[in-house]
């Protein structure tokens, strides 16, 4: 127990001290922090340009919009799949499989294959008589695609709900059924209430890794910047391209910190993110009594 | 009366010709959505692969089918960028800190679940918090003492020390999914134990770790792929010395590299996705195991 403690202290208890520390601090690595109250705070609401694209990229499409397509999504396939009778390990596999791609893979994987000038969905697209869109070089169809590359993983999600969804006590369907509940209403009356709390648990995940979104964002945007300053020729700033579209805070707090070494401002941007997770975990755990039905428990 | 329940009766063995008609369009409808979610998520596989054996020339073209098929690529990408190095370096921080993260998690996760001591339960609510906060909140300051920490000289940034020493010291995930499965081993057998004389390291490393051997291989299993897919941690402390990247950051800077091709990035894409394809293929049922118990007890 005690190791655990010393290491518990020094690489999360003093990070989080010192994390509110810097905060207030102006700190390039190179001289020593000089405080400037709330400074950083000021110029982060205030003034940084980019500071509330990188919030509404984050918060509208990477929570508002991502967690619950892929909740649904995984709901929907994992429902499916358990009301088949057999294959249904089979089919689990190939959902699972691309949760198992490592991100950076999966992304560049994405990236060529919407890529919009010989990229196979565009080439598909156009044997259909569609123009598609640039894809990761749009800055409206970026964060689509990004989220396309979330859906596409949403394998761990899906196995918990079907594990879930199996366990629902088959006794609850049959009276259901004897009272005239029809597939759709046994969903919504049987099996949603049952396996709320799973997804409860999903919706917390989802939102905690939406914040904290960073790899995909950040690998999409670098090959996709690269592959336009080789067809075009332009050099471009490749964090968040095209046009900030795909800054989402993680990138914007790396920008800061570990490309400018603004480490009080990056600091305080952590601090915020800090406060935004735990309130956002505290929110959704303390309503959920109002919709997780918790009488199935062991 | 006894006509009726006899009818009612055989109602329920043979439905009528409606209801069995619309049953069996809902399995056809179910079935039809299942391979058309299969063939989804698992084409980005196939377009990767078949990008994967191309020449340059094709993968540039909108052909699908390689012609001829060029394994030559599998080489190239070998003597086009250093993979091996990369490999390396990522199977020392996957090892080294699986090793870590399995050694340090199991005896606190005992202590959380089995043992009485003080603090106990704001110990566990502690893990839950760390299990929580993304790991953006706590890398300034991290950074920053590792940045200014050089014990004989030894400078930390640019290795991947900094990234591997904190799995040392246990890890919330893995203590959190170690303590649900160690309160799921019945108190007869550790009271056994202690009646014959055991200490409770004893207990801990000879009942408990084999009662437990499924949870652990999960934990390892999950600390190894999350070390293998990590990007933002390496990318902070290794980025800028090319010397120690790992895979992932590698491979993200592939395409920049030697201005090298579509053909030969899917080449190593793949060859990146392969290793952790082929050990879920070896654990499944670690994998699926190991997802269920956090997503169902949690």
């Amino acid at each position: 127990m005690s190791p655990w403690l010393i290491g518990f202290s020094v690489f999360f208890g003093y990070p989080l001290v010192m994390s509110a520390y810097l905060s207030f601090n102006h700190y390039d690595l190179l001289s020593p922090p000089r405080w400037v109250g709330l400074a950083n705070y000021r110029y982060m609401f205030h003034t940084d340009p980019q500071f509330w694209t990188s919030v509404k990229n984050t918060v509208i499409w990477m929570v508002g919009i991502a967690v619950p397509l892929q909740v649904v999504f995984a709901f929907g396939v994992a429902t499916a799949v358990a009301r088949i009778k057999s294959g249904a390990g089979f089919f689990r596999t190939i959902y699972y499989l691309p949760a198992l791609a490592p991100p950076v893979a999966a992304t560049l994987g994405f990236v060529y294959i919407l890529n919009p000038a010989t990229g196979p969905v565009n080439t598909i697209l156009g044997h259909l008589g569609i123009s598609g869109p640039l894809w990761f070089q749009d800055p409206h169809w970026s964060k689509p695609s990004l989220i396309m590359l979330s859906l596409w993983g949403i394998g761990n999600t899906m196995v918990i709900f079907l594990a879930a969804v199996l366990d629902v006590p088959q006794h609850l369907y049959e009276s259901a059924e004897l009272d005239g509940a029809g597939p759709f209403q046994r969903l919504r009356w049987v099996t949603l209430p049952t396996i709320s709390p799973v997804i409860l648990f999903a919706v917390v995940l989802g939102v905690i890794q939406g914040l904290q979104y960073f790899t995909q964002a950040y690998v999409a945007a670098g090959v996709a910047a690269g592959q336009a300053s080789q067809a075009a020729d332009v050099t471009s700033v490749s964090l968040g391209y095209p046009l900030d579209s795909t800054l989402f805070y993680p990138v914007l707090l790396y920008e800061h910190g570990f490309s400018d070494f603004q480490m009080g401002y990056a600091a305080a941007l952590a601090m915020l993110l800090l406060a935004v997770s735990f309130a956002v975990t505290l929110v959704i755990v303390l309503n959920s009594r109002r919709w997780v039905h918790q009488a199935v428990t062991r | 009366m006894t006509a009726a329940t006899a009818a009612a009766a055989l109602v329920r063995r043979r439905p009528p010709a409606r209801v069995r008609r619309k049953r069996l369009l809902l399995v056809v409808a179910n079935h039809a959505v299942l391979i058309a979610v299969a063939i989804g998520f698992l084409a980005p596989f196939v377009f990767i692969t078949l990008t994967a054996l191309m020449t340059n020339d094709q993968a540039l073209s909108s052909n699908f089918w390689p012609h001829p098929f060029r394994l030559q690529n599998f080489v190239d990408v070998f003597s086009k960028a250093p993979l091996l190095r990369w490999t390396l370096n990522t199977m020392l921080y996957s090892c080294v800190a699986t090793l870590g993260v399995v050694l340090s998690s199991v005896p606190v996760a005992y202590a959380l679940a089995r043992l009485r001591w003080r603090g106990r339960n704001l110990a566990f609510i502690v893990v839950l918090v760390a299990l929580m906060l993304p790991p953006q909140v706590t890398v300034v300051p991290l950074y920053v003492m590792w940045a200014k920490f050089h014990p004989f000289g030894f400078n930390f940034i640019g290795t991947l020390w900094p990234v591997i020493i904190p799995n040392w010291f246990g890890d919330a995930f893995s203590i959190f999914l170690l303590r649900q499965f160690f309160l799921t081993i019945p108190e007869e057998y550790l009271d056994a134990a202690r009646v014959d004389g055991c200490g409770e390291l004893r207990i801990l490393a000879t009942v408990v770790t084999r009662l437990a051997k499924p949870a652990i291989a999960a934990v390892a299993l999950f600390s190894f792929l999350y070390t293998f897919n990590d990007f933002f941690l390496p990318l902070l402390y290794v980025g800028t010395n090319p010397h120690n990247w790992v895979l992932s950051i590698g491979l993200s800077q592939f395409r920049s590299f030697h201005q090298v091709q579509w053909n030969l990035t899917m080449a190593a894409t793949l060859l990146v996705m392969a290793p952790v394809i082929v050990l879920f293929f070896l654990a499944q049922r670690a994998f699926v195991e190991g997802v269920t118990l956090t997503g169902v007890k949690g």
